[in-house]
């Protein structure tokens, strides 16, 4: 491959990169200021109009049609497949609303390294335990207990509650963890100058990879890193012994390496349960009209294409933004020590917008799903 | 193939900003009828909503209440649940917005009184009914009331037949109502309207208001 052509490649998806973290933050500026102004009318709800609009549309007129479909599967089969098609589409764009993770997964992942496998990993994970929990909800509270609609709607908020202080701490864990990473590389680049610098980096800042910051080399790269992480492993440890002991027990930001060993998936369950814990009210609503039907079953199957539906929605947004982190890493890559620092920049201010999606969604500022009037 | 990925990217990029303005999407669909109370001396002293939940919602709202017989709920068994109803709409101004000879009117209503929920076995939906009074009688030549919820977790819209009825109103008052939509096919509709008026009209929130006008010259 043509050295100049994965330069521009690189540049292209660095800036994709940063579209990425703007729209997501522009998005929560957004729903922080619509939900302060207010109930008396300052400020209309935001109009229907082009991709939005029409997502919007599509899967009002999807929802809609559950109801009817619900019922006529308990004459028709055919319509129970009718049900789950339906199901599966209304997933997609329903994932496109708020209250389903895709942007605190999306900066989870860009404030990490992760292989997009894992993304949509965590995608599916976080969307298939909202549905989990949606089913385990009614199952308890409706059909077992014969609780009221009131009930069931305070036990979505504890549990709302306990999702965004999750996020809260997994926000506050990032931060930690990144801006660590981030005064390394200040400190490597203040350090030295280059070319020296390269070195001095590579020696301290977590995750940079001289051995690969000529991206010409990228080939080998899988290689190098393999063995350049073991390295550093070690490095780190020996001269960060003395300044500091985690809360979490682990002095380093994930390791793309720790992710596939042991211990990773335990990292990621902290994702998966701080997003997936909280249900989507729609699938309770769902599935409370289901059990009225005498029909829980259909609504259990329909939740979790539902489900999978969401899924697919989040893990797309996912693979965007592992992509977009790798190019960036790419990007820093060809940087030396300056490279380092903006890409320790752009982890700690992914890490910022996980906490402060977190702050925002448990004081009731950016506003999420509410359960109807009650 | 690297240009086709840069525009796969790019292309992401756009659908993520764009289904990030997605900011909600109801779970609960209303239609409403709406009466404007009068006074013998031709004020307005307030509104009585009758509000219809659709089906899935009214299901889930009557969930675990007692019934004497299935399938149907009496106004006395359903009268806790639309207790808790007004209650809890307080938290939302009853989404109710008045606005009087043009100017808004932040504080207008009482709480409400005469609440009642009925059942419908049929079509298997609950409507609340219940009267917001206005904290003074208002004579005004030109009445707007405004439902909707600013959040658009709720989608309101006026039923099809005889959304309004002004009651025991003087002689020359006349009410129209600008619906943000049709009731058979209330998106449709409404993206067109979007479309229509997205760029000439910045501040748009009146082509999206459920709005009752009355004028009484």
């Amino acid at each position: 491959m043509k050295s100049g052509a994965r330069t521009r490649l690189t540049r292209c998806i660095a800036l994709a990169a940063v579209i990425l973290v703007l729209a997501l933050a522009a998005d929560a500026l957004a729903n922080a200021a619509s939900a302060q102004a207010g109930p008396l009318g300052a400020i209309r709800p935001p109009p229907a109009e082009g991709i939005a609009g029409w997502i919007l549309a599509k899967q009002a007129l999807f929802y809609r049609a559950l109801s009817g479909l619900i019922r006529a599967s308990k004459t028709d089969g055919s319509a129970y497949w009718g049900l789950m098609g339906i199901s599966f589409i209304y997933g997609i764009f329903h994932a496109a609303g708020p209250g389903h993770g895709k942007a605190v997964i999306a900066s989870y992942l860009l404030a990490n390294e992760e292989t997009w496998r894992r993304g949509i990993a965590l995608s599916f994970a976080s969307a298939l335990l909202q549905a989990l929990t949606a089913v385990v909800i009614v199952a308890i509270a409706a059909v077992l207990i014969g609780a009221t609609a009131k009930m069931m709607g305070d036990t979505v908020r504890v549990i709302e509650m306990v999702s965004y202080m999750l996020i809260v701490l997994l926000g506050a864990r990032l931060i930690w963890v990144k801006g660590r990473g981030f005064l390394h590389a200040l400190h490597a680049v203040r350090s030295g100058s280059e070319p020296a610098a390269a070195e001095t980096a590579a020696d301290h800042a977590p995750h940079v990879h001289a051995a690969h910051a000529n991206c010409h080399h990228h080939d080998h790269s899988h290689h190098d890193h393999a063995d350049h992480d073991h390295a550093h492993g070690h490095h780190h440890h020996a001269a960060d012994e003395e300044e500091d002991v985690l809360p979490w027990g682990h002095a380093h930001g994930p390791e793309p390496e720790e992710l596939a060993g042991p211990g990773g998936w335990r990292r990621g369950l902290s994702a998966i349960v701080a997003v997936g814990l909280r249900p989507c009210s729609g699938a309770i609503i769902v599935l409370v009209f289901a059990l009225a039907q005498g029909l829980f079953w259909a609504g259990v199957a329909s939740t979790f294409v539902m489900g999978v539906g969401t899924a697919i929605t989040v893990a797309a947004i996912a693979t965007l933004a592992v992509a977009a982190k790798a190019a960036a890493k790419r990007f820093a890559a060809a940087r030396n020590g300056y490279g380092s620092l903006i890409l320790r920049g752009v982890e700690v201010g992914a890490a910022l917008a996980v906490m402060a999606f977190g702050v925002l969604m448990l004081t009731g500022t950016m506003a999420s799903e509410r359960m109807g009037m009650f | 193939m690297i240009q086709r990925l840069i525009s796969v990217v790019a292309g992401l990029a756009c659908i993520v900003a764009a289904t990030g303005r997605v900011d909600a999407h109801p779970h609960v669909w209303v239609t409403m009828t709406e009466e404007l109370l009068y006074a013998a001396d031709g004020s307005v002293t307030g509104v009585r909503h009758a509000w219809t939940f659709d089906d899935m919602f009214s299901a889930f709202a009557t969930q675990g209440l007692e019934q004497k017989t299935k399938g149907t709920f009496t106004r006395e068994e359903l009268a806790p649940l639309a207790k808790v109803n007004v209650e809890s709409l307080k938290e939302y101004a009853y989404f109710t917005y008045a606005k009087l000879d043009g100017k808004r009117n932040k504080d207008a209503f009482l709480d409400p009184i005469d609440y009642y929920l009925d059942y419908d076995p049929k079509e298997t939906v609950l409507t609340l009914h219940f009267t917001l009074p206005f904290k003074t009688p208002v004579k005004a030549k030109a009445i707007e009331i405004e439902v909707y919820d600013p959040e658009f977790f709720i989608d309101f819209g006026f039923a099809e037949k005889d959304p309004v009825r002004l009651v025991s109103a003087p002689a020359p008052c006349t009410v129209s109502v600008e619906k943000p939509h049709d009731d058979n096919f209330p998106i449709t509709l409404r993206l067109d309207q979007a479309f229509q008026t997205s760029e000439a009209n910045i501040g748009m929130g009146a082509n999206f208001a459920n709005r009752i006008a009355v004028n009484c010259p």
